[in-house]
């Protein structure tokens, strides 16, 4: 009876034995050196895989940040500054300073501005409706209302404005990883610099028709006068296709234009009220 | 029994509310719309001005390319302006603007409605006088005739199919056509076949339109090689690569065409315009078009002229209802809802439907339940519910293996979907991405 225990017990552990030798020569011989410094790096990014940076996912860009020998063109708009830093310090190198970004709507095409000409009851989504037809407005430029965008954020920085019809960006939320301004089939929403306390002035439209038929078709259009271009001592307004833009990395805030623009379609957020009436989609904005 | 195309299809009500109504000539409008844009490939430029004045006939934009073809102005008056309107698709596109002051013709060109049988043009000049007078099918799709005509070589035809089908629910402007015309069609299809090299033609035309299929039979004996093939009623017979397998059996593989199979296929209405143009050379600035709908006092077929706004036309067929909820251009299954109702004609519109606020409302839609009803009823063989899928998660690669391009976008699918689900909006978003992605490719 007894030689019986000790017989399995001696089998056993020489199978034991036998599969860890086996195991290990295994191991040794097919050992996947990775640089330790990727898992810190993952570590040290958010983890959203939102892929705002251009990578598929986190590790993809830890990879690349690790290989890289510099950190030209690897950012993570979702970190950020802060992340950048610490990563920095784990892989030795000198962090690059990056302007945060925020999205921005350039649209304001609210049922109000813009006279809802006919219904759309197809497919929900906005690249079926672009691919469809010019919309539901005289605009054939601007917000088709079926929050493709929204449903792109993976931040829960953005909802649908029942008002309004048009997708509202919280400023506190966005990370600017781009999600959203793939999604938009008219490229709607722009990645702005993001500026102290979140103030923004921007052209609130992205029609490029003449100054009559976009006037026509919405109140608060760009109707590309030119009057900003000329009160602008920045140069960072320019009009292209009759349609003005104000480059946010050229901008000074000095909010010299958004007065002179005769049809309201500079939009100026987070400022104090000047003289100017206060528009109403500012205040849904914030 | 009948002939027919084996694979899918289904039989939607047909609703032909018109058959028996004649064609009635519509009086000029006072402005037309003439877009520069009615045919498939490189939009034509305009060659008038601002001021100047044409008579009807004349060209007013020049084909741009070898795809592509003439406009000519469908009235005489005078240019009001050239500016983009927006046209039967809902897009806008460069139009001429036409302030119409009579009907005076340019020269040269014949319009005694004498029958002329006797070709005497060429080969060669039947199709330049295609290309000239700014021929396109006008089944719908307005694909250029001239280039269809041209056989590359290396390529061979020998079976001319004219499409007499209109197998869409409601029109029956190809049917009334038949029934008034028979004669000139016919002299248009021996012209096509002339041009062609062909010595057969068949006319494909649905059981549904018996007198048709009497009046061309009895009239085909005056003609050779001319033959006429009643087909089963099933939709989308009218379509070209059903319409092929149905008449003489042939399968033109995936991403071929027809004249891989050594077939030509002509609308009836096309053979009408060609028979114009060849004999009378006379431009296509007008056409037969249908307005129809269960609410209209008047609806019937009307012969316009090109660039008058399909408002004019539904104030002819009665007045709009007040209880329409959409204005479908073209039929029920393939057209497209109008925009805007002060849209122009165009080459390619056959018909006018008026469609009631309760009938045209989509349904709720529900979760897709793999029922696989929409792969039966689809004619190319395809999986509409994957297709939809797939296009709808973005998942592009999925749709291309799924052979999207193959997909003639006859909306049998959404027609049959127990869920409601707008099968077609996804997957014509998936084809265009396709295409658009495959184009990238060849290019790189």
């Amino acid at each position: 009876m007894s030689s019986t225990i000790l017989t399995t017990i001696i089998m056993l552990s020489l199978l034991g034995l036998v599969s860890a030798v086996i195991l290990y020569v295994i191991a040794q011989k097919f050992k996947v050196i990775e640089d330790p410094r990727i898992d810190q790096v993952t570590e040290l990014l958010p983890g959203a895989n939102c892929g705002g940076c251009g990578f598929t996912g986190c590790r993809a860009l830890a990879e690349a940040m690790v290989k890289a020998d510099s950190f030209e063109g690897l950012y993570c708009p979702v970190g950020g500054a802060d992340a950048l830093g610490k990563i920095a310090v784990v892989l030795d190198r000198k962090p690059i300073i990056m302007e945060p970004k925020i999205a921005v709507l350039r649209c304001n095409g609210t049922p109000e501005n813009c006279t809802r000409l006919t219904n759309y009851d197809g497919a929900s989504n906005c690249r079926v409706a672009h691919s469809l037809y010019g919309g539901t407005t005289a605009c054939f430029y601007g917000c088709l209302g079926c929050g493709d965008c929204v449903e792109a954020c993976r931040f829960d920085a953005m909802y649908m404005d029942p008002v309004t019809k048009l997708p509202v960006i919280s400023d506190e939320k966005c990370v600017a990883c781009g999600a959203c301004v793939k999604a938009c089939p008219r490229n709607i929403i722009e990645l702005r610099k993001k500026m102290h306390k979140d103030k923004k002035i921007y052209v609130s439209c992205v029609n490029k028709d003449k100054g009559a038929l976009s006037r026509k078709a919405c109140t608060v259009s760009c109707i590309g006068c030119g009057k900003c271009v000329k009160v602008c001592q920045y140069e960072a307004i320019t009009l292209n296709d009759n349609l003005a833009f104000i480059d946010s990395f050229k901008c000074k805030m000095c909010r010299k234009c958004a007065p002179e623009c005769p049809t309201g379609a500079i939009l100026e957020i987070g400022f104090a009220v000047k003289e100017k009436k206060v528009i109403p989609e500012a205040e849904v904005r914030e | 029994m009948f002939k027919t195309f084996p694979k899918g299809g289904i039989h939607p009500p047909e609703n032909k509310l018109t058959a028996d109504r004649p064609v009635v000539v519509l009086p000029l409008p006072q402005i037309v719309t003439v877009t520069v844009s009615q045919h498939i490939g490189a939009p034509a430029v305009p060659v008038v001005a601002k001021g100047d004045t044409v008579r009807a006939g004349q060209i007013i934009a020049a084909a741009k390319g070898f795809v592509s073809a003439n406009v000519h102005s469908p009235v005489s008056g005078t240019i009001a302006r050239i500016e983009p309107v927006v046209d039967t698709s809902g897009y806008r596109q460069t139009a001429v603007v036409i302030e119409v002051s009579g009907d005076e013709w340019a020269d040269g060109i014949d319009l005694s409605t004498t029958l002329d049988k006797e070709i005497r043009l060429s080969r060669e000049e039947i199709v330049a006088r295609c290309l000239e007078c700014g021929i396109v099918g006008m089944g719908g799709a307005t694909f250029p005739t001239h280039v269809k005509m041209g056989i590359p070589t290396g390529k061979r035809c020998d079976l001319l199919i004219i499409n007499g089908v209109e197998c869409e629910p409601y029109l029956t402007s190809d049917h009334r056509l038949m029934l008034e015309k028979g004669e000139e069609v016919l002299t248009g299809v021996s012209a096509l076949m002339k041009a062609l090299n062909v010595d057969k033609a068949v006319i494909g035309i649905e059981i549904n339109k018996a007198d048709a299929i009497e009046n061309l039979t009895t009239l085909a004996d005056g003609f050779s090689g001319i033959t006429i093939q009643p087909l089963k009623v099933k939709y989308p017979q009218g379509g070209e690569k059903q319409l092929i397998k149905a008449v003489c059996g042939r399968e033109v593989p995936s991403g071929k065409l027809p004249l891989d199979v050594n077939v030509v296929v002509q609308n009836v209405a096309t053979a009408y315009a060609v028979y114009e143009a060849v004999q009378k050379n006379k431009p296509l600035v007008e056409r037969i078009v249908t307005v129809t709908g269960h609410g209209l006092s008047n609806p019937g077929n009307f012969k316009v002229r090109i660039g008058t706004p399909v408002s004019a036309l539904i104030e002819a067929a009665g007045g709009m209802p007040g209880d329409t909820g959409k204005v479908v251009n073209g039929g029920p299954m393939m057209g497209k809802a109008l925009s805007d109702i002060n849209a122009p004609v165009t080459k390619g519109t056959s018909g006018v439907v008026l469609f009631r606020e309760t009938t045209s409302r989509r349904a709720e839609v529900t979760p897709c339940i793999r029922c696989t009803k929409c792969t039966y009823v689809c004619p190319m063989g395809l999986e509409p519910w994957m297709l939809a899928a797939s296009a709808e998660r973005g998942m592009f690669d999925r749709v291309e293996k799924g052979k999207v391009t193959d997909c003639i976008e006859c909306g049998s699918c959404a027609y049959t979907c127990p869920a409601k689900r707008p099968l077609l909006d996804y997957i014509r978003l998936g084809k265009s991405t396709v295409m658009r992605i495959i184009r990238e490719r060849n290019t790189k």
